[in-house]
């Protein structure tokens, strides 16, 4: 990467690392203790997706909406949700973002604009729509970013939702997280080669693919979409080719499987988003060894106690399996 | 056609009124839309989407003229494209507002059934009460005139099976309007499936806007010998058997349930443990349908009371017929309710 930092704030470069890095060791945290079987719900991490969650989220204010899917460890912490209510609701407790009725796959924090994260693979791109719908509606200075994977672009629903914000103009951003893995399955078994919003008039919608394992391509990218969105001129479409590197669910590689190679694996492994840019700070003397060594014992710090948190959180109580069915 | 207009020339079983004269009436369809129109006006959160909500059919006439009053932001046709739309609609309830979304069919339903089932019934409950969806869904189900196999499914016992969802299906022009108003209010996704036949009916309607409670019954007539329980067009059917059982004698207690989730448990189980006997009628099919529940729940709570087995009236477990010889042997009314109601109570 032969990208020119110096025209980047140094607070914000700062914080598209620590975000990364934070994303990245909370999830490795979680892995590494998941096989003790005391976070009972099923996990999807997304680790080597981390420069998509952060670099997007960066452009976008505590009130714009995000909208999320089954693997939204990342997309919840880089919009701001909060740690320790993420941990207890893994740790299925009643202080939980959830309350320990959604789990792993169903993230909340309405206080930074996630409205809730769908396990229905593309089930959330409707619902991020039409949080656009409603900041049109009331004419608030909004966007709604939606974040869906290629086994969401697969659904109608993506078609379905697409159609209707460029119809309606609404300040929508369709962040097309391309980890090229739907379970076992490849894109390419998927989908007919590049996917057709990429040929959609740019007047309409403007699209664009980048790299995202870069947390400036993705910010910058993103950046334009946002400005569109305020601006009041529609949605946009972002790609971003990525790979997931661990296996669907759970813990750790699945590589045994052998539906890809061990070979494949690695070479994407080496493009972890995260060392890739402590690599450009270090070379381009933003940040020094001692300030991510300091960065990194803060984050330890801060994800032990969301942990002990979890674990000394009450569990839910058996006689409140009803509550919350209907809202009075 | 007379399968998409339909007219308003009967008047409505006379259910609340000693006298009949001077009495306000509305149509059916004059119902529902001077709730929309009332909840637009007082509500600038509510808006109306759904394919043809702006077209001189305006959905039955439920939404005629309403984008002309309200602008075409509030009340705007929509595309084909029924699960997004919900969600979107979902979306839209979750950033603030309280979308009304008309679809002309149930079965147009199915193709919405991942963002209604999926979604808006779990929001509330998934996310341990962090957010809630206020949005009512619509849909008339189109009995009649060749309507076939998939214009016509009246499907409340399969969206009663959902947890989170309220489901409601009135019988008059008055609950038509008042659940209406009820359901815009409601902080919860609520579906209200009409009736093609309710249409035809003129009934009493104010002009002040009101709410008719969600989750509770009415009884249409007192009886003591035996009990009806019905929703939407079968509860008029119901009361047509009821009057007929009345000239032999035979006082037959209708209710009207009105709403199938919540359900009011209480009015059928009072009512049974006075009558004894108990016929359930419903516009759907028989098997896993609400006539299945409501029997389910009087052999549960209410075996006790009973002194005859429990009969259930409801369409045959076939698709639609389109052929009207065979549409008459599918439907069921007052005289199969008749015939059921003879049985129970062993006269003929």
């Amino acid at each position: 990467m032969t990208m020119n930092l110096k025209k980047y704030p140094h607070k914000l470069l700062v914080k598209l690392y620590f975000d990364m890095l934070r994303i990245n060791k909370v999830q490795l945290h979680i892995e590494s203790l998941y096989h003790l079987d005391e976070m009972k719900t099923p996990i999807h991490l997304s680790i080597g997706q981390e420069a998509i969650a952060v670099g997007v989220c960066a452009n976008l204010r505590q009130n714009d909406y995000i909208s999320s899917s089954h693997r939204g460890h990342g997309h919840y912490l880089a919009k701001g949700g909060d740690l320790k209510r993420l941990i207890a609701e893994l740790y299925c407790r009643e202080t939980g973002c959830s309350k320990g009725r959604g789990g792993s796959m169903h993230l909340v924090d309405t206080s930074v604009g996630h409205m809730g994260s769908s396990s229905i693979v593309g089930g959330g791109i409707p619902i991020g729509t039409g949080l656009g719908l409603a900041t049109q509606m009331k004419a608030e200075d909004r966007v709604s970013v939606i974040f869906f994977s290629d086994g969401a672009a697969d659904e109608g629903a993506l078609y379905e939702s697409i159609n209707f914000a460029i119809l309606k103009k609404l300040p929508v951003i369709f962040v097309y997280e391309n980890n090229q893995f739907a379970v076992c399955s490849h894109v390419s078994a998927r989908q007919a080669g590049e996917i057709i919003f990429h040929k959609t008039p740019h007047d309409a919608m403007p699209s664009q693919a980048v790299n995202g394992n870069s947390v400036m391509d993705v910010y910058e990218a993103t950046k334009q979409a946002v400005m569109r969105a305020r601006q009041k001129s529609g949605p946009s479409f972002i790609e971003c080719k990525t790979y997931r590197v661990r296996g669907h669910a759970g813990a750790g590689s699945d590589e045994k499987l052998g539906y890809r190679t061990a070979e494949e694996i690695r070479e994407w492994e080496a493009k972890c988003p995260v060392r890739a840019f402590s690599e450009i700070l270090l070379r381009d003397g933003v940040l020094n060894e001692t300030e991510i060594q300091i960065m990194e014992e803060t984050i330890d710090c801060e994800i032990d106690e969301a942990f002990r948190f979890a674990q000394r959180s009450p569990l839910p109580k058996p006689e409140d399996v009803t509550k919350y069915l209907f809202c009075d | 056609m007379p399968w998409t207009k339909i007219k308003s020339d009967v008047n409505e079983p006379n259910y609340y009124l000693e006298s009949d004269e001077n009495i306000r009436r509305l149509s059916y369809s004059e119902a529902i839309r001077e709730a929309m129109d009332q909840a637009l006006e007082l509500d600038q959160r509510v808006f109306i989407m759904g394919q043809g909500v702006d077209d001189p059919g305006a959905m039955f006439g439920t939404t005629l003229n309403l984008h002309k009053k309200y602008g075409s932001q509030r009340v705007f046709d929509t595309p084909l494209a029924e699960n997004a739309l919900t969600g979107i609609a979902t979306g839209a309830a979750i950033g603030g507002m309280r979308p009304v979304y008309f679809h002309n069919r149930p079965d147009f339903l199915f193709l919405a059934m991942d963002q209604l089932v999926n979604h808006a019934s779990k929001w509330y409950y998934m996310f341990g009460g962090a957010v809630n969806v206020p949005i009512v869904l619509w849909a008339c189900i189109g009995r009649g005139w060749g309507s076939a196999a998939q214009h016509s499914q009246a499907l409340q016992g399969l969206f009663m099976h959902i947890p989170g969802l309220k489901l409601i299906m009135p019988s008059t022009c008055y609950d038509a309007k008042g659940l209406m108003l009820s359901a815009i209010a409601d902080n919860n996704p609520v579906l209200i499936i009409e009736h093609r036949l309710n249409f035809r009916h003129k009934g009493f309607v104010p002009e002040t806007p009101y709410r008719v409670p969600i989750g509770k019954g009415i009884i249409r007539k007192q009886g003591k010998d035996i009990t009806f329980v019905a929703i939407s067009h079968m509860v008029t059917e119901a009361y047509k058997a009821a009057e007929e059982l009345s000239k032999e004698g035979i006082e037959a207690e209708v209710i009207d349930l009105r709403t199938l989730r919540p359900l009011d448990e209480e009015i059928i189980l009072r009512s049974v443990s006075k009558t004894g006997r108990l016929l359930i009628a419903d516009c759907g099919w028989k098997t896993g349908g609400i006539t299945a529940e409501i029997s389910a729940l009087v052999a549960e709570k209410g075996f006790e009371f009973l002194k005859a087995p429990i009969r259930r009236v409801a369409c045959q477990d076939v698709p639609t017929p389109s052929g009207y010889t065979l549409e008459e042997a599918f439907y069921v009314g007052s005289n199969d309710i008749l015939n059921a109601a003879r049985e129970i109570l062993q006269i003929r």
